[in-house]
């Protein structure tokens, strides 16, 4: 070793120790002041029961898998739709004037209004007009909400990306020969989604949570189990079974989101 | 490729040019970059433009090939005015090809794959059946290694020679070149210049912009020294540079040539 690194391992130790220290206290102070207040007891039985822990976790994941349903077939759908909208605003020819516009309006319309007002007013709206029964399902029209809600976002986003594709490389393109939508299709796209790909992934993460919304409207997902197992047993703990799930998946989502933000950080610097 | 005689075109009768230049005139808002230029260019003739930065070299290369629309004036390719507004412009791009300084490759894909997507989708051929007539030209600019590398795997002086090769895949007619050389580390300047030599063999119709005052004064056919939007003194490279006639040209060139940029051939 020689001297610069025996002064960084020295330095290392010490950061350690200190981690370490402030991590005892911090624990140690919560679990000790926690209880100490006047509720706690109280608060323990109807949130932190083991037993109802474990009574509810079967059925509750089993009721996760319709989140995970929904989530699955809303992302592609999301994929195409705000692909469709990044490119009709991204249009320059004045044919397409109107997709523009319409392009800006769906953006302005779904990114401005809250998630739940739309799930509330597609989802209980829709159906109101008597449609025969596959298509009266909260399911379908639940989904119609999220995928427009997350389009707009998603759309914004990709057009994010093409506008950070540098004009030479259109430039280049067209030198060639290659007409508007081939370069686009061909070398500003593929350059734009990858770029993208990181806030693309917080978009999921942020889906993967607002599924739990559809609930308002009918379907029985991981919430509204809980809400039936609160009721059931005059306790809360179901709840706190619900943001355990959604942690499993997020967590991990999220640091795999980081991993892929900071790689791409790395290579562009 | 090519493989004629040069000479007996660039030096025969006035034939018809190959290109062609009327009073081009370019504005961007205000500012008048090109004000009425003049350039012819025979079939096989290198032409260099040379003149401080600013004056317009690139411009004018970028409207020859239709980048930025001209203003008034006319360009004529084979005689036949390309200016016209409204024309489509992807076919006539494809009969000229421009290489830029800062490469422009595509990073996402393999040098291969740069060099045939305009030939895939234009011509509909496929990477497969285009892979033999690519690889030897990759051999012939000293890069038959490096097919199936993607652009940030290779040096700068590779990474040109590639938009090279990728504008020659069109099989143009006419070749630009804006100041190809301007981005790349000293050492690597000598090996894309060398490209240039060889087209040149060929016989290729080229328009270069180069701040390379060695390489103008040696290969070049003609140097255009372009001041402040026109060509200001037009010459064989000999004349340009041994005896200048314009008070500018001289200037300009005693500038660039106290940095000793004409001494030693790259």
């Amino acid at each position: 070793m020689n001297r610069r690194e025996k002064y960084e391992a020295r330095q290392r130790r010490w950061s350690i120790l200190i981690a370490a220290a402030s991590t005892i206290a911090t624990l140690a102070a919560i679990v000790i002041l926690v209880p100490m207040a006047p509720g706690w007891s109280r608060v323990q039985q109807s949130f932190f029961s083991g037993e109802v822990f474990l009574k509810t976790l079967p059925k509750m994941l089993e009721a996760f898998l319709v989140d995970i349903a929904i989530f699955a077939w809303s992302t592609p759908l999301i994929a195409i739709v705000g692909l469709a909208a990044a490119l009709a605003r991204s249009t320059r020819s004045p044919g397409l004037f109107p997709l523009r516009v319409f392009g800006t309006i769906f953006v302005d319309v779904f990114r401005g209004v809250p998630v739940v007002l739309v799930i509330y007013l597609i989802g209980f709206g829709v159906p109101g007009l008597g449609l025969p029964r596959p298509w009266n399902s909260p399911y379908i029209w639940g989904t119609v909400a999220l995928v427009l809600t997350y389009s707009a976002y998603v759309a914004e986003i990709l057009r994010g990306g093409i506008d950070s594709v540098h004009p030479s490389q259109r430039a280049a393109g067209i030198s060639l020969g290659l007409s508007e939508s081939d370069v686009m299709r061909y070398i500003v796209l593929p350059q734009a989604v990858r770029r993208v790909v990181p806030a693309n992934m917080n978009m999921l993460i942020a889906l993967q949570k607002d599924v739990a919304l559809l609930s308002f409207i009918g379907p029985v997902e991981i919430l509204r189990q809980a809400g039936v197992y609160k009721s059931l047993l005059a306790n809360f703990t179901p709840y706190v079974v619900a943001a355990v799930v959604f942690l499993a998946v997020t967590v991990p989502a999220t640091r795999y989101t980081d991993y892929l933000m900071n790689r791409q950080n790395d290579a562009r610097s | 490729m090519m493989p004629e005689a040069r000479g007996k075109e660039a030096e025969g009768a006035r034939e018809k040019p190959k290109l062609s230049l009327v009073g081009v005139t370019k504005t961007f808002g205000q500012q008048a970059v090109l004000r009425g230029v003049n350039l012819d260019a025979s079939k096989g003739e290198m032409v260099c433009l040379i003149g401080p930065s600013g004056s317009g070299k690139s411009t004018l290369l970028r409207c020859i090939n239709l980048l930025e629309p001209i203003d008034e004036g006319f360009v004529y390719l084979d005689g036949e005015d390309i200016s016209e507004p409204g024309l489509k412009p992807g076919p006539i791009r494809r009969r000229i090809g421009i290489v830029f300084q800062s490469f422009n490759l595509f990073p996402h894909m393999t040098a291969l794959a740069n060099v045939t997507l305009a030939p895939r989708r234009i011509h509909g051929r496929s990477e497969r059946e285009m892979r033999p007539a690519a690889e030897a030209l990759f051999t012939r600019f000293g890069l038959g290694d490096h097919l199936d590398k993607y652009p940030d795997q290779l040096s700068g002086g590779q990474q040109q020679r590639v938009a090279i090769i990728r504008a020659l895949a069109m099989q143009p007619e006419v070749m630009l070149f804006d100041e190809i050389t301007s981005a790349l580390d000293p050492e690597l300047v000598g090996e894309v210049l060398d490209v240039l030599r060889q087209l040149r063999e060929d016989g290729m119709t080229m328009v270069i912009a180069t701040h390379e005052m060695a390489f103008a004064r040696d290969a070049a056919d003609r140097v255009c020294f372009i001041d402040e939007g026109v060509i200001a003194e037009q010459g064989p490279p000999e004349a340009i540079f041994a005896a200048p006639k314009n008070r500018r040209t001289q200037s300009f060139l005693r500038r660039v040539l106290r940095r000793g940029g004409v001494h030693e051939a790259p």
